[in-house]
């Protein structure tokens, strides 16, 4: 074909030409129609999302009672804990194996090992959190069995992102810390981790929306359904906001099907733009300080 | 930027004591840390196996394996897993039908055709659409589109599995996108440069050139989205349906293996019964699956990559 003489392919050009508006077509397509259903379910919404929906707890039978005030609370106390949890752990394995590990079996092993964690279904790490926190530690399916769940599904995204940032500082970094005397645990504490501090940010907040926007595993530990209260303490069962929303879509009346459902996802978007948009933030506000 | 000193004052035995014990405790802390990785794995493996065994003690492997109908709540219980097998590969193959060829196009184009400005929008765009939890694509599947489709096909139950297959399409087609333009962007500008030079078109030099170079990435950029379609959860327990049967029929109502694990567990099956440890064994099932479909990706990735250099 390539080399071909033209004048023995007259549509070539044509050919070339629809090829690649096809091609756009295919990038635009998508996003318009997922622009149209969410500018439709704003719509729904639209009436339901008020105060009263914000400050309410749930209602088994009256929609216009519902609220989603358990469920924003137990979110805002699940993503606390999970952070607490996964950052320290994400990235202390992500020094660990970037600074610390030689080049060894065990560090390609541990590598390998969590590659494919990060592609294990989420509602597997439900079942391994059934199994280890709620029965075999015994800790009910309450806050803290639903924060350590998710800290084992992000974990792998933190451990990625964090390398990542790593990686990017350069090597004479380190080795000016090493010759002016810095033990390896000085230059990473004083180096290492200011300068990779923006790129470790923003991978531990895709993690946490990813973490926000988790129902499968909350269901699979058996986190309640229906709750009229807001966790006090971190044994307290709990609902969060897409399990909430999870329950409304599956209502058989439409009324909490449609209009309900449609003000919950827009809280839950709402939180999930705001976590992004710290992200970003952050990006820019410590981004700009590092020059090498 | 500081470079971090201890202070002079200090004597000099003591700082270089104290700063070995802080050397060896954080050595130790990190390894814990990245220990805590493998533990997860051994987790995961253990529990599955574990409770799957005592499943497999009362319910023989080719029974599970080969049975044509899952009925746990049955008297007598029907523990053949093919229908909960066949609806999770029904779901994921249509949903990779539907999401290859567009993911596919939209990748071109961003790395062949689109200027950069189009795509400073288009992949911050796509990262948005990542980032959209799966349960609002279910209420999006019930609401939208279930109508849709029946407004298409009247015989089709109000869950069904095209249902499904279209919001996890949409669910997998930035993963598509952007791991698929990240390989096609790597291919070395001279390949295209003397596709040029003997007079191709763009199509030539794209379809000839561009993408058989970068094929293995592409091949594993589906493969990784076929194993997320495989996981996928939330969405196809709303949109899919709850009737595991055995049918390759899009229009039917059906089961995946995740829904299955989901209606069991927020159903009032009691524990410890045979009915809830089914569980376990449709997780280790699904657990090997999405492992084979990664593993398969990343050894693709390693072993068929083309090397330009």
């Amino acid at each position: 074909m390539i080399g071909a003489n033209r004048n023995g392919r007259p549509y070539a050009k044509a050919a070339s030409a629809v090829f690649a508006y096809a091609c756009a077509l295919c990038a635009f397509a998508s996003i318009a129609i997922l622009s149209l259903l969410l500018w439709q379910m704003l719509s729904y919404s639209w009436g339901w999302l008020d105060w009263q929906f914000l400050t309410s707890f749930d209602s088994q039978l009256s929609p216009r009672k519902a609220g989603v005030l358990a469920a924003l609370v137990g979110s805002l106390y699940l993503i606390g804990l999970t952070t607490l949890l996964a950052v320290p752990i994400g990235v202390g394995a992500a020094i660990y194996l970037e600074e610390y590990a030689q080049r060894s079996p065990w560090r390609g092993l541990v590598q390998t090992n969590i590659a494919n964690l990060a592609g294990v279904p989420s509602i597997v790490y439900g079942i391994l959190g059934l199994g280890l926190f709620v029965r075999g530690m015994k800790m009910g399916a309450g806050v803290l069995a639903g924060a350590l769940t998710l800290t084992l599904v992000i974990l792998p995204i933190v451990i990625l992102a964090s390398q990542e940032a790593l990686r990017a500082v350069p090597s004479t970094i380190r080795q000016a810390s090493y010759a002016l005397g810095a033990t390896r645990w000085q230059t990473v504490w004083h180096q290492l981790l200011p300068a990779a501090l923006p790129g470790i940010m923003t991978g531990v907040i895709l993690a946490l929306s990813r973490a926000l926007g988790e129902a499968a595993p909350l269901v699979a530990i058996g986190a309640a359904g229906f709750v009229m209260f807001v966790p006090q303490g971190i044994n307290d069962k709990f609902t969060a906001l897409p399990l909430q929303i999870y329950n409304w879509t599956e209502n058989a009346n439409e009324e909490f099907r449609v209009h309900v459902a449609a003000a919950g996802i827009i809280v839950l978007l709402a939180m999930l733009i705001c976590l992004n948009a710290t992200a970003v933030f952050l990006r820019y506000r410590f981004g700009k300080r590092i020059r090498w | 930027m500081s470079v971090a000193t201890s202070r002079p004052s200090a004597p000099l035995a003591i700082r270089k004591g104290q700063r070995r014990w802080i050397e060896s405790l954080m050595h130790a802390a990190l390894w814990l840390c990245a220990a805590a990785s493998v533990f997860t794995t051994v987790g995961i493996v253990l529990i599955l196996l574990v409770e799957s065994l005592q499943f497999f003690s009362q319910v023989s492997v080719v029974e599970f394996l080969t049975g044509t109908t899952w009925a746990p709540h049955a008297d007598p219980p029907r523990f053949g897993i093919l229908p909960l097998a066949c609806g999770t590969f029904l779901v994921a193959g249509g949903s990779a039908l539907l999401a290859i060829p567009l993911g596919l196009g939209a990748a071109i184009y961003l790395s062949e055709y689109a200027s950069p400005g189009v795509r400073d929008v288009l992949k911050p765009v796509l990262e948005i659409l990542a980032g959209i939890p799966s349960v609002v694509f279910g209420y999006l599947a019930i609401v939208f589109i279930s109508p849709i489709v029946r407004g298409v096909f009247p015989q089709a139950d109000i869950f069904n599995a095209l249902n499904a297959s279209i919001v996890v399409a949409i669910m997998i087609l930035p993963m598509i996108v952007s791991l698929s333009e990240d390989v096609l962007r790597s291919v070395p500008r001279t390949l295209r440069e003397g596709a040029y030079a003997l007079g191709a078109t763009k199509l030539d030099v794209t379809v000839g050139v561009v993408v058989p170079a970068a094929l293995s990435g592409i091949m594993a950029s589906f493969l990784l989205a076929i194993a997320r379609a495989v996981g996928e959860t939330m969405a196809v327990a709303l949109a899919a349906g709850r009737l595991p049967q055995l049918t390759l029929n899009p229009l039917d109502s059906i089961q995946t293996m995740t829904a299955y694990i989901v209606e069991t567990s927020k159903g009032d099956t009691p524990r410890g019964t045979l009915g809830y440890q089914t569980i376990f064994a449709v997780g280790l099932t699904l657990f090997l699956s999405t492992l084979a479909l990664n593993v398969l990706a990343q050894w693709i990735l390693k072993h068929m990559r083309e090397k330009y250099e």
